[in-house]
């Protein structure tokens, strides 16, 4: 009896997580409008969405913004969780307290206070504003990642390669970055899912010229239900289901 | 040794600039305007003053606040109702499919909301998934008007925010050390007792993590209400992003994300409260 309830407890949960975004893929292959009802199969809205070069200017401008934003901020995050683990330097706490508040204040915080920073330095909003700001949120993720498999390191290997002549950079080149390998790359995962999903953010600091593929959606959800969209929205959910098992892939490998 | 001492300040030089930059200064500039008077050309005028603050407690913009602290307060009390026993039946979980059935939970946490949202549209609209099922099982004769209303803000943000709350609860329910449960059994403690005085001040820091991880954004997620609710049900962070974007009152739309910057201190400086006793907790149990 218990074991029948629990069961159904979480089934239930899972259709309440699943069962929209199902729906969701299945009327994207629908052949028809605006149907409940099942047309048979199409790709049409696939094509669609191919032929659209809107599309294609937009999706672009992410790919670059999500790639270059999760590049640079795995950089920064990943010598910088390696500063907070090797050194005692003044305002290490205030930096730990730092990176923690910026992965809890809300979206709308940052964004409205990068807007007023971007305004006041009489930046324009763009591309570049954009950047900054998606490095920005992402660095405490690539922190709180490395960081996370720093602490399970052997502390010995790397005084052991100081002692062996290594020098501070080399030594983290040679030592510290290969074994950091895996968390480095889960930090630029979910960087870069991170910045390709962000909404709120972006939505204070870009700018009319430089539309960005969550804005697009946004300004496409609120016309309501279509089939195109349905697609782009199956396409952006596959997308982060094959970072998310990749994710898991190179964070099962480190346990081995 | 020099090019070691350069490497290391490099390093801490540069997160700290950029942390600074782009981190500290921005949320100072947003205090300091938060002082400022507006101006409708130059957005802000160099006075000081403390108007926008006393604005908000004006019942029109009291209400938006206090409608959207209840919206966010029962978010967060149902993502915990509905979140608890899920965390801890999956915590205490003995299956083979238990990575399986964490990664399913972990996959809705790394989806974009927005696409989530949309993606909850086609069930509740008025030919939708919910009202075909409902009609045709006979329990209603009419299909129920649920999109853009409340309740499907509502909807929205249960959906969007209960991974948040889960894979908090999880990780700590899972360190949660069984052989205390059956030491107070074993004492004599009934299943009401164990939980109110043993698992629940356990799983305390998880409570309290998942709550700010629901909370905070429950007050801000203004694009919900924006494609679910109409107009009906504002959010603080609808409030920001019209004061900003639309109304062009700056001064009044930092004083307004100082207010939620504030709530965010008061829940920091509530789950380090608890931490601390927490770790007190755990150092007791380890003697």
């Amino acid at each position: 009896m218990n074991r029948l309830v629990s069961f159904s407890y979480l089934t239930a949960i899972y259709c309440f997580f699943y069962l929209p975004i199902i729906i969701l893929v299945i009327y994207s292959f629908n052949n028809s409008s605006y149907s409940l009802l099942w047309h048979g199969f199409t790709l049409d809205w696939y094509k669609q969405l191919g032929d659209d070069v809107d599309l294609a200017t937009v999706a672009l401008h992410s790919l670059e913004v999500s790639v270059l934003a999760a590049t640079l901020a795995t950089l920064i995050g990943t010598l910088a969780a390696t500063c907070l683990y090797r050194h005692t330097f003044f305002g290490k706490n205030l930096l730990h307290g730092l990176m923690f508040v910026l992965i809890v204040s809300p979206d709308i915080v940052m964004g409205v206070s990068l807007l007023i920073l971007f305004f006041l330095i009489n930046m324009q909003l763009g591309f570049w504003s954009l950047l900054f700001s998606h490095i920005t949120f992402c660095i405490p993720f690539v922190v709180v990642t490395v960081f996370s498999r720093l602490t399970g390191l052997d502390k010995n290997i790397f005084e052991a390669a100081r002692d062996l002549g290594a020098s501070e950079f080399m030594s983290f080149r040679r030592v510290l970055v290969p074994m950091l390998w895996p968390a480095i790359v889960a930090g630029w995962l979910l960087s870069f899912t991170l910045s390709l999903d962000d909404v709120i953010i972006s939505f204070f600091v870009t700018g009319p010229d430089f539309q960005i593929l969550p804005l697009y959606i946004y300004s496409l959800v609120r016309l309501g239900l279509k089939p195109e969209l349905n697609a782009l929205c199956s396409v952006m959910f596959a997308i982060t289901l094959f970072i998310v098992v990749i994710f898991q892939f190179v964070l099962r490998k480190k346990e081995v | 040794m020099k090019a070691d001492q350069l490497f290391k300040w490099v390093n801490i030089a540069s997160i700290w600039l950029w942390l600074s930059l782009f981190a500290l200064l921005p949320n100072l500039l947003v205090l300091f305007t938060s002082f400022l008077e507006n101006d409708p050309v130059k957005l802000m005028r160099w006075k000081f003053t403390l108007s926008n603050y006393l604005a908000l407690l004006d019942p029109l913009y009291f209400k938006v606040f206090w409608h959207s602290f209840c919206i966010a307060a029962l978010c967060t009390v149902i993502c915990l109702c509905l979140g608890y026993p899920f965390a801890y039946l999956l915590a205490r979980l003995k299956s083979h499919y238990k990575n399986l059935l964490l990664f399913l939970v972990i996959i809705p946490f790394w989806t974009s909301s927005l696409i989530r949202t949309y993606a909850i549209i086609s069930i509740l609209k008025a030919k939708g998934l919910l009202n075909t099922v409902l009609l045709s099982l006979g329990l209603i004769h009419q299909p129920l008007a649920i999109l853009y209303t409340s309740t499907a803000v509502m909807i929205g943000l249960v959906y969007s925010l209960l991974p948040f709350m889960i894979l908090p609860l999880y990780a700590n329910i899972e360190k949660l050390d069984i052989r205390l449960i059956d030491a107070a059994r074993d004492l004599g403690a009934n299943t009401t007792v164990i939980f109110a005085r043993v698992i629940l001040p356990l799983t305390l820091p998880g409570i309290v993590g998942g709550i700010i991880l629901v909370f905070l954004p429950a007050m801000s997620m203004f694009y919900i209400p924006d494609i679910l609710g109409g107009a009906k049900s504002l959010l603080v962070g609808n409030l920001v992003q019209n004061e900003f974007l639309a109304a062009h009152n700056w001064p009044l739309g930092s004083a307004v994300s100082m207010v939620l910057t504030f709530s965010m201190g008061l829940l920091l400086l509530i789950y380090w409260r608890i931490n601390k006793t927490g770790q007190n907790n755990e150092s007791i149990s380890k003697l």
